[in-house]
């Protein structure tokens, strides 16, 4: 094979066909007359070239920031106001409202089910007049940019199974994350970050937090070029980034081109053509020991930047200070921005973790969609904020006049979104009185991401990846797009 | 311009070569079934070979069925549940019956395409009535269109799937080419290349041999010595004593090992949540020790399933049903405890069933399998094997789970001694499998959910029929599963075994999805030689180190795997083996191959598992904060820090990050096959992993304390002991122009420094070894070193 074709093979296939104008359609023709994928089977195709079914109608959204909530939030004291809970304080839950759900082993030796009401106040604002409590006073401002959905319901009742069927469409282990599929389905925006990049914190509103796992963001079956990276506060932001101490940038580059010669050498000896993608990878992992640190580098932010994240926005690896970080990668175009809060999971002393909690993310929550709005980016970024399942209407645990706590509940929660797509200003969905049962328009967690997999421009039931003999999916066999909250 | 001219025509020659070459294997291979490509994501392999003449004669398994399999049988196949219209097309019965409204039309009438209805409907031009539908996303090639028609034209003959009829005996063919080849392998290869009018490459380098061979049978690199030793040996069975010798190495125990982690979803934490510790490597000991041994196979996978179930079973064999209590446990408190039992006796039934069957059994959970003949009722039929366990659900910090037995220092004396255990440890807790829940029963779950039994009737443990009936000879537990595995007449067992083999020495198995025999797997590129071996592999007692010699000392394997473009474009897959693969390094060898080139390795087998560098904070990131669980992450001192890499602690909620970038399993599930990825965060870890800075050190101070040699001698020595060979004059150059550049760059002079005592990594004061240290890395960072082959 000559330079040509192999540098066009490794390096330089999607430029080339942006420049040829072939548009999507044309990618499958190029995929097919690819020489190498032609007969190579996944390991060629998965790593530059898109599957042909990728794209399926014009794009909404081009990324995607997602603030999960790890823990479950309640949506009863933050968004999903129920008055008559407070009237009936104490009241055990009807049979007729429960209808037989099942419970979690933490509550299903309780006796009784007393239902509270939110101890936080609730008010209507912006011109939607959607109802937001007073633990949430910055998003209160902007909820004429967000799309609530109160009506989310889920399969799973307890964190690890909920959390995985949010982020892979199956409660087992084992499948791709979302991140990873649209980095196979879509590929990345740009060339020197990864395309699906990960952020924790940890919440204050709970010390002893409900735990994480890597296989969150991993890449299940997918190739592993599409696992999740995690950005990490400190010197060394991604994994192996650093050079050691006694490795310069020059260094570095030295070794780059006299490794790339002798590497060369031995692809002319042996004609295997993995020789020069892996050069390419190490020329991409260089050009991420720039972009990386450059990315994570807030320096160069403004004090008022600062100020809209609020003063956590200055300690790295909170919230805030990721809120911050999302803003930077998604200016430079990373496809799946992935942040992760922990400690939403209050079964005891709900209002006093609650109050933490919402602090730790209210003001960068709010900030952060403002300033994607004020850069122009808010259009074609989808900001996605909720956790993996709802709080019960019912205490768990001892009630008193100031304090309480709710289990797991998968029947009705809220989640909201902004941007790139869905309509600001607007709610979706409705709960009984109660806050137990979804009374109008349920959505299933398939129905949240085949939606927003619609508003990526993908048709959820057309990007498979075939395992094991099966077309596997990230709705798995469900999913309905929510057509009503789309622009 | 020009340049994109010439990317243009090549990009229509290419395919065009391609097609042609594609035609004539179609056209030439009609005696035996071809592999095709097996792929389905991106190109259906229809639309492939849509430029192809048909072939003279149809065949339905290597022709029909892979296509009605993916695109006809999610409604028209074997799951009664999901069937549209009635129609099945898996079964002749099936497919020829009478179907409609009122009976009058039939999917197929052999010879008949005109009247069948499969092939109008697939022709329709009406896009509301074409099959399959539009609402599948699935679609048929006019090539396979016309393949079809011809199809039944010629009679439309149904054949039962090659992997569910037992392996008939095979002659070994004789091949035109009487110099080349060792052993009855290569006669299987011969045969198959004269078919694609292809010869074999030629033998490898001796320095390429040896390196490929220690690294495929032992997982390490050859010392200088070994290779000093091979290259000056000139007896004819040179080659074949030092694979005598690597077979015996107890390293070749711990390689084997290795792979057989990943199957067993081994790991040291219990996977879920708080992901606590558990102690299971005194099971991983005895794995390396049935290798070591050589147990047979068809000893070490009963022992591993119904050890604890033989007549008077030993203590040994009650620790190798640990194998089944590999799988992950929750600790999460609100579970519900049934929910996630079930989940464990899932999970051993799809373990099982992939592992040894190479089936992929779970897909009958919930409903009949929708591509191979496993009903869900069979399924439960599986499942019931392994739901006699009294096990919880869910469990505490600290608790050792049951079933349990405890081991303590007199066992390990006495009849354990395979198992390492530390003075400081007087008794080990292990979980292990025994039915002492004989009451249960086992029902049909609805949907595959715990709480939906079908109450109305108890379902027997059996086996899927269509792979072997579960007969009245066989014991109705673990034990009689175990004999039906191993029943010569079982159509998988060898075959799967013998397949996985080849996988590990020539990088793919002859049937490339090890993982799935079933209607959607690839078919075997050498199915004669699939057979031959797993027949072999009975006759010899399961045999696992003499068929691994055979594969190690056919002339196939001992091949060069230099590629010329042309080769490249017919067969990228290497799927008829012309050549050697040149495959990467897994996770574990990688790591391996720095410590043991740079003099770090420590040599010791077992014990408790091990924890080396890895980067700060990752545990705590993710845990819960949770008082007394594996909250931090505290590297060992010493030797532990350098032990090989199957030692390495696995937490499973957050695994050792250099190895799953290196594509080693999360270990949450079976895995028989690893995927070989090529990514930016791969170059990271070599550029920038502490460990291997440390290696690329040490090896620079070895090297600058041997004064005898001056710095060519240095180079040569180091580029040898990390690629086994030595640089050409060439690449000699060049080392010395990157050595004389790091140099004047750091303005260093040319004179070797006095090595410091400080021995910190970070901490390299001396100029010398700080240059070599760099050159080192830069080795280690070449394609060639985490390459074999």
């Amino acid at each position: 094979m000559d330079e040509i074709t192999k540098h066009f093979l490794n390096n330089n296939r999607r430029q080339f066909i942006k420049k040829l104008g072939v548009g999507l359609g044309g990618l499958a023709v190029a995929s097919m007359t690819d020489p190498l994928s032609f007969l190579g089977g996944q390991k060629k195709v998965a790593q530059n070239i898109l599957p042909e079914n990728a794209l399926h109608f014009a794009p909404k959204a081009k990324r995607i920031i997602y603030l999960f909530q790890s823990g479950g939030p309640s949506q009863l004291e933050l968004f999903d106001y129920k008055p008559l809970l407070s009237k009936m304080r104490g009241q055990d839950l009807p049979d007729s409202i429960r209808q037989g759900q099942r419970l979690t082993g933490m509550t299903a030796g309780q006796e009784k089910f007393p239902l509270v009401g939110s101890q936080f106040k609730f008010n209507q604002y912006g011109e939607s007049r959607a109802w937001m409590s007073e633990l949430m006073p910055h998003t209160s401002k902007i909820v004429d940019e967000l799309c609530f959905v109160k009506s989310v319901h889920t399969d799973a009742i307890n964190h690890d199974p909920a959390i995985t069927f949010f982020q892979t469409g199956s409660q087992q282990t084992g499948r791709p994350s979302m991140g990873s599929w649209f980095s196979y389905g879509l590929g990345s925006l740009n060339d020197n970050l990864p395309t699906f990049s990960v952020l924790l914190s940890r919440g204050t509103g709970r010390p002893v937090a409900q735990p994480l796992y890597s296989r969150l963001w991993g890449n299940g079956f997918l190739s592993s070029l599409h696992q999740g990276v995690q950005f990490r506060s400190g010197k060394d932001p991604v994994l192996y980034l650093k050079n050691p101490e006694s490795i310069s940038k020059t260094d570095r580059r030295l070794m780059l081109d006299y490794m790339g010669e002798l590497n060369m050498k031995q692809e002319a000896e042996f004609g295997d053509p993995e020789i020069s993608s892996r050069l390419s990878q190490y020329e991409m992992a260089y050009r991420m020991q720039t972009s990386v640190p450059e990315t994570m580098n807030v320096d160069d932010e403004p004090d008022y930047i600062f100020d809209m994240y609020g003063e956590d926005s200055r300690k790295p690896g909170t919230y805030a200070a990721n809120c911050l970080l999302a803003r930077r990668l998604a200016e430079r175009d990373v496809r799946f921005i992935q942040l992760y809060h922990m400690g939403w999971d209050q079964h005891g002393d709900l209002p006093g973790d609650i109050k933490n909690q919402s602090k730790d993310v209210d003001q960068a929550t709010a900030a952060l969609i403002n300033d994607l709005k004020q850069r122009g980016l808010l259009d074609d970024t989808l900001v996605i904020w909720g956790g993996e399942f709802g709080r019960t209407n019912y205490c768990q645990g001892t009630m008193t006049d100031t304090n309480y706590g709710r289990d797991h509940h998968p029947k009705c929660f809220t989640m909201f979104m902004a941007g790139g797509g869905v309509k600001p200003g607007f709610t979706y969905g409705e709960t009984d009185d109660f806050g137990y049962n979804i009374t109008k328009d349920p959505v299933h967690v398939h129905d949240i991401q085949a939606t927003i997999m619609h508003l990526m421009g993908v048709d959820h039931t057309k990007l498979t990846y075939k395992h094991q003999g099966r077309r596997f999916r990230l709705t798995d066999v469900g999913g309905h797009v929510v057509n009503d909250i789309l622009t | 311009m020009k340049r994109k001219h010439i990317i243009l025509t090549l990009w229509f020659i290419v395919p065009l070569i391609v097609l042609l070459c594609i035609r004539y294997l179609w056209q030439t291979s009609n005696s035996e079934y071809v592999s095709i490509p097996h792929s389905g994501n991106q190109l259906e392999a229809g639309k492939v070979a849509s430029a192809q003449k048909l072939p003279d004669s149809v065949d339905f398994i290597f022709h029909i069925k892979p296509i009605l399999s993916d695109r006809c049988f999610l409604c028209h196949g074997p799951d009664a549940g999901t069937r549209e219209a009635g129609l099945r097309l898996d079964t002749e019965t099936g497919a020829f019956a009478a179907i409609g409204e009122s009976l009058d039309r039939h999917a197929i009438i052999p010879g008949q395409p005109e009247k069948s209805q499969l092939i109008l409907r697939i022709n329709e031009a009406n896009p509301e009535k074409i099959m399959p539908p539009k609402s599948s996303n699935l679609t048929l090639s006019d090539y396979e269109k016309k393949l079809f028609t011809k199809w039944v034209e010629q009679g439309a003959k149904y054949k039962q799937h090659w992997a569910f009829e037992a392996p008939k005996a095979v002659t070994v063919p004789e091949i035109n080419n009487p110099n080349w080849g060792t052993n009855e392998i290569d006669h299987f290869i011969a045969k198959r290349l004269e078919l694609e009018g292809l010869k074999p490459s030629e033998e490898a380098s001796k320095e390429k041999l040896i390196r490929k061979l220690y690294f495929d049978l032992t997982g390490l690199p050859p010392s200088i010595d070994d290779i000093d030793a091979f290259l000056s040996d000139d007896s004819s069975n040179a080659y074949e004593k030092v694979v005598d010798k690597l077979l015996t190495s107890s390293a070749y125990a711990e390689r084997m090992a290795a792979d057989w982690l990943d199957l067993s979803r081994y790991g040291d934490t219990h996977g879920y949540q708080e992901d606590y510790e558990r102690t299971m490597w005194p099971w991983r000991d005895w794995v390396i020790s049935a290798f070591n041994k050589n147990l047979p196979y068809n000893k070490f996978v009963t022992w591993q399933i119904a050890g604890d179930l033989l007549p008077n079973a030993s203590l040994e064999q009650v620790v190798a049903t640990g194998f089944n209590r590999n799988h992950k446990i929750t600790q999460e408190g609100g579970v519900i405890e049934e929910e996630y039992r079930v989940e464990y006796v899932m999970d051993r039934t799809g373990t099982t069933a992939k592992a040894f069957l190479g089936l992929t059994m779970e897909c009958a959970r919930c409903h009949d399998h929708k591509y191979d003949p496993i009903s869900q009722k069979e399924f439960f039929g599986f499942y019931s094997f392994f739901n006699k366990v009294k096990e919880k659900g869910v469990i505490g910090f600290k608790e050792i789970p049951e079933p349990k037995i405890e081991i303590t220092q007199k066992e390990v004396d006495e009849v354990l001694a395979f198992i390492n255990m530390p003075d400081s440890i007087s008794k080990l807790g292990l979980m292990v499998m025994r039915d002492d829940a004989a009451h249960r029963k086992t029902y049909l779950l609805n949907r595959g959910v715990y709480d939906a039994p079908n109450k109305a009737e108890e379902i027997l443990p059996h086996t899927p029929k269509s792979v072997l009936p579960f007969t009245e000879q066989y014991p109705k537990n673990r034990l009689g599963l175990a004999e039906w595995l191993f029943d010569e007449k079982n159509p998988l067992t060898a075959r799967v075994a013998v397949n996985r083999m080849w996988q590990q020495i020539f990088g793919v198995g002859i049937v490339s999805t090890s993982d799935d025999f079933g209607n959607q797997g690839a078919l075997p590129s050498h199915p004669k030689l699939l057979d031959w071996l797993a027949i072999t592999f009975m006759e010899e007692e399961w045999d696992m180190k003499k068929m691994y010699k055979r594969m190690v000392m056919s002339s196939a394997y001992r091949q060069t795997s230099k590629v010329t473009p042309k080769l490249l474009q017919i067969d990228p897959d290497n799927k008829f083996l012309a050549r050697s693969s040149r495959s990467r390094l897994t996770s574990e060898m990688i790591r391996d191959n720095m410590l043991a080139v740079s003099g770090l390795l420590v040599n010791k087998i077992g014990g408790p598992s091990v924890k080396p560098y890895q980067p700060k904070g990752l545990w705590q990131e993710t845990s819960s904060g949770v008082e007394g669980v594996l909250l931090k992450y505290i590297p060992d001192k010493g030797e532990n820090k350098y032990r090989r890499s199957l030692y390495t602690f696995w937490k499973r909620t957050v695994p050792p990050p250099a190895m799953l970038i290196f594509d080693s399993p999360t270990r949450d599930l079976c895995e028989v096959k690893r995927q070989k990825t090529n990514t930016p965060l791969q170059a990271l870890v070599m550029m920038n992993d502490p460990q291997l800075m440390e290696a690329s050190k040490n090896l620079a101070k070895t090297i600058l304390k041997d004064t005898s040699k001056n710095e060519v001698e240095k180079i040569k020595y180091v580029f040898r002991k990390i690629t086994s060979r030595y640089p050409d004059e060439d690449e000699l150059g060049k080392l010395r122009n990157y050595l004389n550049d790091l140099r004047s760059k750091h303005k260093l002079n040319n004179q070797e420094t006095e090595l410091t005592k400080n021995t910190e990594t970070k901490n390299i004061v001396s100029k010398d070894l700080r240059i070599y240290t760099n050159l080192i890395s830069l080795i280690f960072n070449l394609d060639e070193a985490i390459v074999k082959g």
